[in-house]
C-alpha cells in the first residue's frame, strides 16, 4: 500500500465501460485487503468515521443494498437507507429534487440504484456527493461487475486468456453489461447464450461471441456465469414457458460437463433454483454463489474506502 | 417604403440564379433585381460577402399552441422561426385540444396575425382528436386554411383509416403527412436499436419499423394515387422505399431533419435528454443514405421537426422524458456545417431544401426570388461561425443536441413581406 500513481478520490463509480484498468486493478487489489477484515472477529475499522453515505434506492434490492450499508459501517462510517416507496419520490418528487435534499444533508456518497438506463451519469451530473451506481436500469452495475471479476481472480489466479460464458437474459441484465466491459478489458474471452429473444442486437460489436446455443457457449468455459430469468418476461412474450426455458436454457449436470472440469459456476442472485440453474449445480463443488456475496461486500468496502480516501492506511481514520 | 438589398449574392433554386446582384422591394414584394439599382431615395442594406435566398419555409414545426404553452406558444415559437432564418413554418396538430375542426384551425391563423411574425400555415388533424378512430373535418378545415392533414405525433395503425384519409383529403389538392413508425415494433423504445442501444441496456426504436410503416405508407398512396408527404426519414430502408416509389409515379414527396443528417446514436451515450427524439437518432449507415437521399432528391425537404418541451419536463431520467427538442434555431447552422462547409452540397441545392420544395410541397407562394413575388427572405452570412447556445434561443425550449456545438453559417436577417423581422440575430419586431 505505499504508493499510487491513480486515485479513485472523489471519482464516481458509474460503470465498468469508462473505468480504466488501473482503476479496476486498485478495486480489486483493495479488496483483497478488506477481505481480511470481513474474517475477523472484531469486523470495525475507524477509516471511514465522520464520513457518511445514503443508501438511495429507488428498486428493491437485498444482497447490494445490505451489502453496502454494512460495507460503510465496518468501515466506521454513517450509512441511511432510502428506499423510494418510503420517500418523497412517491408525492411526485423529481430526482433532480431528491438528490439535492440529499446533497443538501452534507452526504459524502450516495449510492444509488434506479430504474432507468444512465440515472447514475443524470445524478452525477448535478449532485456533488460522490455516486456509486448500484445499477442504472438494463445499464450497468459496476460493483457487481467487479466482485464478478474478483471471484473468478481468486480463483482462476488470473482473468487474462479465460473463456467467461454469461447465460440467460443478456437484454434486460446490467450485471451481464458491467461483465461485459470488465471482462474485455481485463483481456477475457466472453460468451453468451440465452434466449435471442433477449439477446441484443448487434452486441456481438462490442467484441463478444454470440450464441444461439448455450452447449457452444458452455465448451470449455473456465467460468459460467448464470443469470436471473426474470418469470414477467414470459408474459411479454420473450420466451414460451419456465418449463421450456429450463430444458433448453436452464444449467444443469449434464450441460456443465460440456464446460472445463474446474469451471466455476456463478450467479448473481437471487436465483430461481429449477429454472435458469439446477439445484445440484447452484449447490455442487463448483459453484463460488455463496462466495460471491462476501466478495461483494469487499469490494464495496474498497470501492468507499477509495472514493473517500484516495487509498490511504485502511486501519486508521482517513 | 423602398428597401434596396446591395450587392448580396442572390441564390433562387426555382430559376437556378446565383450571382451577386442588387434586389429592390417596394410595398412588401419583389420589384426589381438587377446589377447597381439606383440607390436614390431608398434605404439600403449592405449585403455584400452575404447570400439572399427566398425565405425559409419550415413544413415540421411544434407551436404547442393551445394547451402546451410550458413547451411553446405562438409568440415564442414564431420569434425562434425568425431568429433562424424562417419565414413560413407549418404547425402540426398535435395540441391539446388536438386541431381537428375548422374553429381551431381559424382560432390559430388569427392568433398568428396578432401574435406571430412570420407566416404560419396550419395542419389539421387527420382524426377526431388524433384518436386513429374517425375521420376529421378535413374538408372543413382545408376550407378554413390547413395546407396539409396529419396525425403527426402518433402513428396511424389502422390501415383504413390511413387508406380514407388519404383518399379524403386529396379530394382537397393536400397531402397527408405520416409520421412512420409501427407501433408495436417501436413498443417502449426509446432510442435506435443497433450496437449502442445493446450495451446501454436501453429498449430500441428498430429501424424496421419505420420501413414497415413507410412501406404501407407508400402501398396505400399508391392504390388509391393520392399524394402523401412522409415527415421525418431516418432509416435507409424508408430511403430506399421512397426512391422506388418515386421511380413508379406514386405521388410521395420526404423531409429530413438537420438533426438526422448529422447526428448518430452515439451521442446518446452521455444519455443527455436532449438527443431523444422519434424517430430516434441512427447509426452512420443510415445517416450516409439520408445524405444520399436528400442529394438526389428522394427525400425533398428539410424540415426542422422543433419541438419544444419545458425544461423540467426534458431534465429528468432519460427513458421517462418525452422525445423532441428545439430546432428553428439550429436548424440553418446545422445544414451548412454538415452539408455545405463539408462540400456535399452546393448553397443553391440547400435553399432549394430548406425553401422551395417544402412550399412546393404545401402548395405555398415561397421559395422563389423573381420580380412580383412577396418578399419574404432570408439573408444569410454562410461564413458566421457562432457556439450554440440554449440560453439566448427565443424558443421555449431548451434543448438541443447541438449545445456548445461551434457551427458555421447563420441567417443574419430575416423579412417577411419586405419588412425586417430580425436583424444580425435579433429579433426586431
Amino acid at each position: 500500500m505505499t504508493k499510487r500513481q491513480i486515485s479513485l478520490r472523489g471519482k464516481d463509480i458509474l460503470g465498468l465501460e469508462t473505468m480504466t484498468i488501473p482503476e479496476i486493478e486498485l478495486i480489486l487489489g483493495t479488496a483483497c485487503e478488506m477481505k481480511g477484515i470481513i474474517g475477523r472477529d472484531i469486523k470495525k475499522v475507524p477509516t471511514l468515521r465522520g464520513k457518511s453515505i445514503v443508501n438511495l434506492f429507488f428498486e428493491a434490492s437485498t444482497r447490494t443494498r445490505t451489502s453496502f450499508e454494512l460495507a460503510g459501517k465496518y468501515l466506521g462510517a454513517d450509512v441511511v437507507n432510502i428506499t423510494a416507496s418510503a420517500s418523497s419520490v412517491t408525492k411526485g418528487e423529481s430526482l433532480r429534487d431528491t438528490l439535492y435534499t440529499v446533497e443538501a444533508m452534507g452526504v459524502d456518497v450516495i449510492v444509488m440504484r434506479h430504474e432507468a438506463e444512465g440515472a447514475a451519469q443524470y445524478a452525477a451530473n448535478i449532485a456533488s456527493p460522490v455516486i456509486i451506481n448500484a445499477g442504472d436500469g438494463a445499464h450497468e452495475h459496476p460493483t457487481q461487475g467487479l466482485l464478478d471479476m474478483f471471484t473468478i481472480k481468486e480463483n482462476k489466479g488470473k482473468l487474462a486468456g479465460l473463456k467467461v460464458a454469461i447465460i440467460g437474459d443478456i437484454f434486460h441484465s446490467r450485471v451481464a453489461r458491467s461483465n461485459i466491459w470488465g471482462l474485455l478489458k481485463m483481456g477475457a474471452e466472453v460468451h453468451l447464450a440465452g434466449p435471442k429473444t433477449l439477446m441484443p442486437r448487434d452486441i456481438e460489436q462490442v467484441g463478444v461471441y454470440v450464441h444461439d446455443r448455450v452447449e457452444e457457449a458452455l465448451e470449455g468455459a473456465d467460468v459460467v456465469n448464470v443469470l436471473r430469468i426474470q418469470r414477467e418476461r414470459q408474459h411479454k412474450g420473450l420466451f414460451p414457458s419456465a418449463r421450456e426455458y429450463a430444458r433448453i436454457f436452464g444449467i444443469n449436470q449434464e450441460r456443465l460437463d460440456l464446460a472445463k472440469t474446474d469451471a466455476l459456476i456463478m450467479h448473481p442472485g437471487p436465483m430461481n433454483r429449477g429454472l435458469e440453474i439446477s439445484p445440484d449445480v447452484a449447490y455442487g463443488d463448483r459453484s463460488v454463489i455463496q462466495e460471491q456475496v462476501k466478495n461483494g461486500l469487499a469490494v464495496r468496502m474498497a470501492a468507499l474506502f477509495l472514493v473517500l480516501t484516495g487509498g490511504k492506511n485502511i486501519e486508521t481514520t482517513a | 417604403m423602398k428597401l434596396l438589398l446591395k450587392d448580396g449574392r442572390i441564390v433562387d433554386p426555382t430559376q437556378k440564379f446565383d450571382k451577386v446582384a442588387d434586389l429592390l422591394i417596394e410595398d412588401g414584394l419583389i420589384s426589381e433585381i438587377g446589377e447597381t439599382l439606383s440607390t436614390a431615395g431608398v434605404e439600403v442594406f449592405d449585403a455584400k460577402g452575404l447570400v439572399i435566398a427566398p425565405g425559409f419555409v419550415d413544413m415540421h414545426v411544434h407551436l404547442r399552441e393551445p394547451g402546451f404553452e410550458a413547451k411553446e406558444d405562438i409568440a415564442s415559437g414564431t420569434r425562434a422561426a425568425a431568429a433562424g432564418g424562417f419565414t413560413t413554418i407549418a404547425c402540426m396538430p398535435n395540441t391539446n385540444p388536438a386541431v381537428d375542426s375548422a374553429i381551431l384551425v381559424s382560432g390559430i391563423l388569427q392568433r398568428a396575425q396578432a401574435e406571430g411574425i412570420v407566416n404560419v400555415k396550419v395542419i389539421g388533424a387527420l382524426s377526431k382528436g388524433q384518436q386513429g378512430k374517425e375521420l376529421a373535418e378535413i374538408g372543413d378545415m382545408i376550407a378554413s386554411g390547413a395546407v396539409a392533414i396529419s396525425d403527426d405525433g402518433s402513428a396511424l395503425d389502422n390501415n383504413r383509416l390511413l387508406k380514407t384519409g388519404l383518399e379524403y383529403t386529396n379530394m382537397f389538392g393536400c397531402p397527408v403527412i405520416s409520421h412512420a413508425e409501427d407501433e408495436s415494433l417501436v413498443d417502449e423504445g426509446v432510442m435506435h436499436e443497433g450496437a449502442v442501444s445493446a450495451m446501454l441496456g436501453m429498449k430500441g426504436r428498430p429501424s424496421i419499423a419505420e420501413d414497415i410503416a413507410v412501406a404501407r405508407d407508400i402501398m396505400l398512396a399508391e392504390y388509391t394515387g393520392s399524394s402523401l408527404h412522409i415527415a421525418h426519414v431516418s432509416s435507409k430502408g424508408a430511403v430506399e422505399l421512397i426512391r422506388q416509389a418515386k421511380k413508379r409515379g406514386v405521388k410521395v414527396t420526404a423531409e429530413v431533419t438537420p438533426h438526422h443528417l448529422t447526428l448518430t446514436d452515439e451521442v446518446v451515450k452521455t444519455f443527455n435528454t436532449a438527443t431523444k427524439v422519434n424517430p430516434p437518432l441512427r447509426s452512420a449507415d443510415h445517416v450516409a443514405a439520408l445524405l444520399e437521399g436528400l442529394k438526389d432528391k428522394t427525400l425533398d425537404a428539410i424540415a426542422t421537426d422543433h419541438a419544444p418541451h419545458a425544461f423540467e419536463e426534458k431534465d429528468r431520467e432519460f427513458k421517462q422524458a418525452p422525445p423532441g427538442f428545439a430546432g428553428l434555431e439550429t436548424a440553418l447552422g446545422v445544414v451548412l456545417t454538415g452539408l455545405y462547409h463539408t462540400e456535399r452540397f452546393t448553397l443553391i441545392e440547400i435553399v432549394e431544401r430548406m425553401s422551395t420544395a417544402p412550399a412546393r410541397i404545401l402548395g405555398l407562394e415561397a421559395g422563389i426570388l423573381k420580380v412580383g413575388a412577396l418578399a419574404d427572405i432570408t439573408i444569410i452570412d454562410p461564413n458566421l461561425e457562432w457556439v450554440v447556445d440554449s440560453s439566448t434561443f427565443y424558443t421555449k425550449g431548451k434543448h438541443t443536441p447541438f449545445e456548445k456545438k461551434i457551427l458555421k453559417g447563420k441567417a443574419v436577417a430575416t423579412l417577411v413581406r419586405g419588412k425586417f423581422v430580425m436583424r444580425k440575430g435579433k429579433v426586431c419586431i
